[in-house]
Formats: C-alpha cells, structure tokens, sequence
C-alpha cells in the first residue's frame, strides 16, 4: 500500500473560552490519513471541529486562544507540521499545502488586483522574476476557467461575481501545483449552479495536476458526488469513516445513519415526498461541555446505560479491508441494539 | 390550477430599484436593477407555493413586495379579496395581522436587547390581542406550540442556538394568528438535523392553523419536500410554474432542469446526466435581450429567436406553464 501523504494522530486543538477559565475542546482527538491524489471528504454540522482541523493542518489557528496539545501529530510526507520552525513551515504554506475557504469575497485583499494575489505565491515560493510571475497568474486564470484572462489578470476583487472570486481563490491555490489541497467549504457561499461549476473545475483540475484533496463540507451530496473515503464528525471527534460507496450503503453509526435521513432529498419518488423527515432530536452539545460517555449519546435513539458511562472507541466494522470502515459506537458490540426506530 | 379560490393573487408585481450614482458626484445614474419585472402567482388557501430561484433572481423581492415591506412600482395584490396594494396605513397594519413574515436569519430578525418574552409580547400589544395576564398565558402557549419550553421567555437571542431562534422567529410570526406566512429562506441558515426538525414544525403547523405558505428558498431539495406547487425565477421573471410532483420530474424550461440536475445528490451511486451551465447570472440592470436565459440556455434548439422575442409564459401541460419557445422539445 502506498504511503499516506498526510498523516493526521491525535490531533487535539483547544481554546480557551472568553469568559476565562473555560476550554473549548473543539477538536478532540482526530485521526486520519490521506493519500496521495485522492479526495478524502471530512462532513459534519457546524460546531463539529471540521474548521479547526483544516486550520490545524497548516497551523492557522491564533494561539492564543487556541493552542495544538503535544501528543498531537500531523505529518506531511513524513514531516511533522507542528514541530516545523516558521520559515520551514511557510515553504510548505501554499507551495505543497495549499488552501481555499468559503467565502471568497472576504478571502481576497481588495487592494491588489488578482494577478497580483496569484503571483505572489509564484514570487515567494518559486522565486519567479515579476514578469514570468504575471504571465503565470494569466496561465492559471485560464486553467480555472475565466474568460479574458489578460484583461481579468488587472482587474480587483469586487469588479467579480462570487463565482469568479473563487476561481480565482483556487487560482492562488494551484499556482505552484500543491500536492494537497485543503478545500474549506469551498461552494457553501455560492449558489447551485455555479457550485456545479465549481466543482466540475476541482475535478479536472485534481485529476490534471494528481494533487489530493481533503475537502471540508456539511453536505452530504457534495461528499457522494467527490469524494473517494469520507470522515463523519460529531462533537471534535471522528465518529464514522469509510469509502463513500460503502458509508452511503451502510452507515453504522446513528449519528451517520440519522444526518442521512434527515436530507431532504430531491432524486426520491414522489410518494416519499410530502412525510415528515427524520429528525435528530435535540441539538449539537457545545464545545465547552461535551456529554459524557459516547458524545451522541444524548441525541441517540438506541443509547442505553453503557453509552452514558464509558466513551466508546473507533472500532472496526468488519466490514471490507480491516480498518476501512470504522465506528465509535458500542452498537458495533451489541449489534441486537439496533432495533428498527418508529 | 386548483377550484379552490386562491387565498393570495398576485398580478403583474414590478419592482425597479433606482440606480445609485456610483462613487462620483457627477456620474450618471446607473441603470435601475430590475428586480421583479412582472411577476403573477395564486396561492390557494391552506398550500404551500414554493418560489426558488438563485440569488438576485427577485424571489425575496417578490416575498416583500407581497407584504409591502417594500412598495412594489405596479402591480397587483390580493389577499383575500382585499386589495393589499390600494390599502392606505392603517387598513395596512390591519392588514398585517393576516399576514407575516419569517426571515433566514434568525441572529439577524431579532432585537438582541430584547428578551423572548418582550419580543413576542410586541405584536400582541399593538394588535391589542391580549392583556395582563392573558399576554404571558399567550407567549407560554406560543412558545409550547413551536417546541420551545415556555423557560425559554426570559432567554436572550444570543442564549439561543440557531434553530430555538427560528422557532422564536415563527412564534413571532404566529402571534397574530395570520393566514398566510411568507417563509423566506426559513432553514437555510441551520444545519441538515436542525432544519429538519423546523421543515417539520412548519408542515404540522401548516394542517393545524390552516395556514397558506409562501415558501422562499434556494434550496430544491427543501421545496421539493415542502411545496405542493413550485415557480421558479430568473432575473426578476417566472421562467416555469406548476405543481410540484410534474415540474420536478418533468422540467420544461431548459434553467429548471439544469438547476435540477446541479443539486447534488446524498448517493454516489446516482448516475445522473448533469447539465453545467457556463458564466453567471447577468445583472438584473441589464438583461439579455429576447429571453433572459439565452446567453446560458443548453438547449440544443436554441436559435436567434430565443436571442430577439422573449418567451412569453404560457401553458405547456396540465397546470404546468413555462417561459421557452422550444419547451415542448426534449433537451
């Protein structure tokens, strides 16, 4: 099997809350790893540590109020990130790492034009003289797919429409063909047809430049329709991960298994339509307090004495490759529990 | 579209904002942004007409225009038999009662300095609807009737997670016993196992107090579940209307079916032919000529008569109408 490219141990990123001595223990150790070229889907609501572990990754989290506890991990092609001096860092920021977020209007300075946010990383990281760096920036305006790319290459943030801001965002991204890139919500601000567009363009682009894609969303749709292996987070942890066939087929863990049914869908027949949805009662626990015993326990409809006491593990569902399909439910140890739910 | 004599009638609604003047004393006005440009729909008493459409289309405009939150240019309003437009103030706020509003954002809609209690005892003072002690009996009641434990009262909006703040929003909105709601992006602001408890209270809500919805969304999924009939717009215009089981299954305008086929769908295994449309929206200060739509419109028929005559909106199918001169004509 081929070396992950991104290895993620036990990472724990904690704040301390405003009103002073409380921790946020947002997320709360997570694991995973991703591969070279393929796109690993993190989902979950908001509140669930999906941000602060894509932030965690290239150490964009303010210290204070947050802070990495030791006996986190993340390696990058064997390379621990969190123990890396600054200059170190910032020659894997952008160059080998690189990153896109949701809001792509707020996300570029709006007093330099857009050539100029796309040369710079050219500049810095591959010591590209102003000119070549500008002939570049037009180059990768053209590959995310804007039209006039001379003209654009001049023009400022605000004379685009938001789906142009983020191709221009993924523009900055790619100029030095990252191995990773580190997709934060990157359609949620905008609206179905051009998320449509946009995600067309992260596909062509990942399967021309072989890059891997760790893409953060609360969308389940987006993740069927991306991703090859998903995580599922609840609560700062990882709570279910699989392949995508194999988790939209069998999701084990309630928490999965209860945000699926909870979709509106758009592809059922009409029949199903007009019912009531599934819901999930109650609401995601805040950060400060997370319940005790399994995190979900509160909210789920087959918890008994067990699951309020004892925290349970990622255990394996033994389902396919050993590993691949793991749970952090004590269902998977009394599987009679699950009882159909009325 | 249905026996039933429609509770809400809309006819003709235009709205044009002026436009501003831009950074320079002296620049010329710009264009005026066309933001509903001749907009009908019924709404029979007791459904739900879904109106989706993507930003800057007019959906929202049209929701206010309705409710004259915003003075629409022309056009027509009826609600139940009253003539909203024509309405002078007070008859208006009279009016109001009969009718409200739940916005998206539930940080935004509601006073931070004021408790629930305080905002919900509001409308009932102005409507003079109760009084004494018959107001905090009222606000328990309304809060029980949206899942909100009556100790929720004395809570500030930021005590609140998301969804209780809906639920205050549409206690807001119910105090007043109104018939028709304008739902204007109700659940887009909260997350899937949230939203799905709103989309519900909304729908038990509805068959209790008998109430008619119009209901604003981005989201097709969220209509398709919630709408029994469905427009949807396109700069400032209706490009298709009808009942929501057909328009879902068989769109007849080429931008519902290519918004259709851009949702996506919680299964890898769906195999389905996706239309991407190329560029964004135009602005709504200077639409393309002919049709709307031309510039994006997929349609293999397309030709320079969808570029000069605009499409009027006409009968395509029972109940179905749609805004394309090549809509009887498969993509």
């Amino acid at each position: 099997m081929t070396e992950p490219l991104l290895r993620v141990r036990d990472l724990k990123t904690y704040f301390v809350t405003e009103r002073g001595g409380g921790t946020a223990r947002a997320v709360d150790g997570v694991s995973f790893d991703v591969y070279p070229g393929e796109t690993l889907g993190i989902v979950g609501e908001s509140g669930c540590g999906k941000t602060v572990t894509s932030l965690s990754i290239l150490r964009l989290i303010p210290e204070p109020p947050g802070h990495i506890l030791s006996g986190s991990l993340i390696e990058f092609e064997g390379r621990n990130l969190l123990t890396l001096r600054p200059p170190e860092l910032r020659a894997i920021r952008g160059n080998e790492v690189a990153m896109i977020f949701q809001e792509p209007m707020t996300s570029l300075n709006p007093v330099f034009t857009v050539g100029d946010q796309i040369a710079e990383a050219a500049i810095v990281h591959q010591r590209l003289p102003r000119k070549q760096a500008r002939a570049r920036a037009i180059e990768m305006l053209r590959l995310v797919g804007i039209p006039d790319p001379e003209e654009r290459v001049d023009h400022y943030p605000h004379q685009l429409s938001g789906g142009m801001s983020q191709r221009v965002m993924i523009a900055m991204a790619l100029v030095c063909h990252p191995k990773l890139l580190i997709a934060d919500e990157p359609t949620t601000a905008l609206d179905v047809t051009i998320q449509a567009q946009i995600l067309e363009l992260l596909d062509r682009l990942q399967a021309e430049l072989g890059m891997a894609v760790l893409l953060i969303t609360h969308d389940l749709g987006i993740v069927a329709g991306t991703s090859d292996r998903v995580v599922v987070m609840y609560a700062g942890q990882v709570v279910e991960t699989a392949a995508t066939p194999e988790l939209f087929a069998h999701p084990l863990h309630p928490y999965t298994e209860g945000l699926m049914a909870a979709v509106p869908r758009i592809d059922t027949r009409v029949s199903q339509v007009r019912g009531r949805l599934h819901t999930i009662p109650g609401q995601v626990p805040a950060a400060s307090g997370w319940p005790a015993g399994c995190r979900f326990h509160p909210r789920c409809p087959y918890a008994w004495d067990r699951c309020t006491a004892e925290e349970p593990p990622l255990l394996d569902a033994g389902r396919g490759e050993p590993g691949s399909h793991a749970v952090r439910c004590w269902l998977l140890t009394e599987p009679r529990r699950r009882t159909p739910q009325a | 579209m249905t026996t039933v004599a429609p509770l809400v009638e809309v006819d003709g609604l235009v709205k044009h904002f002026p436009g501003d003047r831009g950074p320079w004393p002296l620049a010329r006005r710009r264009r005026p942004v066309r933001a509903v440009d001749g907009v009908s729909l019924r709404i029979a008493a007791g459904r739900t007409l879904g109106l989706v459409g993507e930003s800057g289309c007019g959906k929202s405009t049209v929701g206010r225009s309705i409710l004259r939150l915003i003075e629409p240019d022309a056009g027509r309003v009826v609600l139940d038999g009253v003539d909203v437009l024509a309405c002078r103030p007070r008859e208006l706020r009279g009016l109001r009662r009969r009718m409200q509003i739940v916005f998206q954002d539930p940080y935004g809609s509601l006073n931070p300095r004021m408790t629930v209690r305080q905002a919900l005892r509001e409308p009932l003072v102005i409507h003079h609807l109760a009084r004494g002690s018959e107001i905090d009996r009222r606000i328990a009641g309304l809060l029980e009737e949206v899942g909100l434990d009556p100790a929720f009262a004395d809570s500030y909006p930021h005590e609140l997670s998301g969804g209780q703040r809906q639920r205050v929003g549409i206690a807001r909105a119910l105090s007043v016993e109104p018939s028709f709601l304008v739902l204007d992006e109700p659940v887009s602001a909260l997350d899937v196992s949230v939203q799905a408890q709103v989309l519900n209270l909304l729908s038990e809500l509805q068959q209790r107090r008998k109430l008619t919805y119009l209901f604003i969304a981005h989201d097709l999924a969220v209509v398709r579940h919630s709408a029994d009939e469905v427009a949807v717009m396109y700069l400032g215009k209706i490009v298709e209307q009808g009942p929501a089981e057909t328009l879902y299954r068989a769109p007849r305008h080429p931008y519902t079916a290519s918004l259709l086929s851009a949702v996506p769908v919680p299964d890898p295994r769906a195999s389905r032919q996706r239309i991407v449309l190329q560029g964004d929206v135009p602005s709504p200060a200077n639409p393309p000529p002919g049709c709307p739509f031309h510039p994006r419109c997929p349609h293999p028929r397309k030709n320079d008569r969808c570029r000069t005559e605009p499409p009027p909106l006409r009968a395509v199918g029972p109940d179905q109408l749609a805004a394309c001169h090549f809509a009887e004509e498969p993509m």
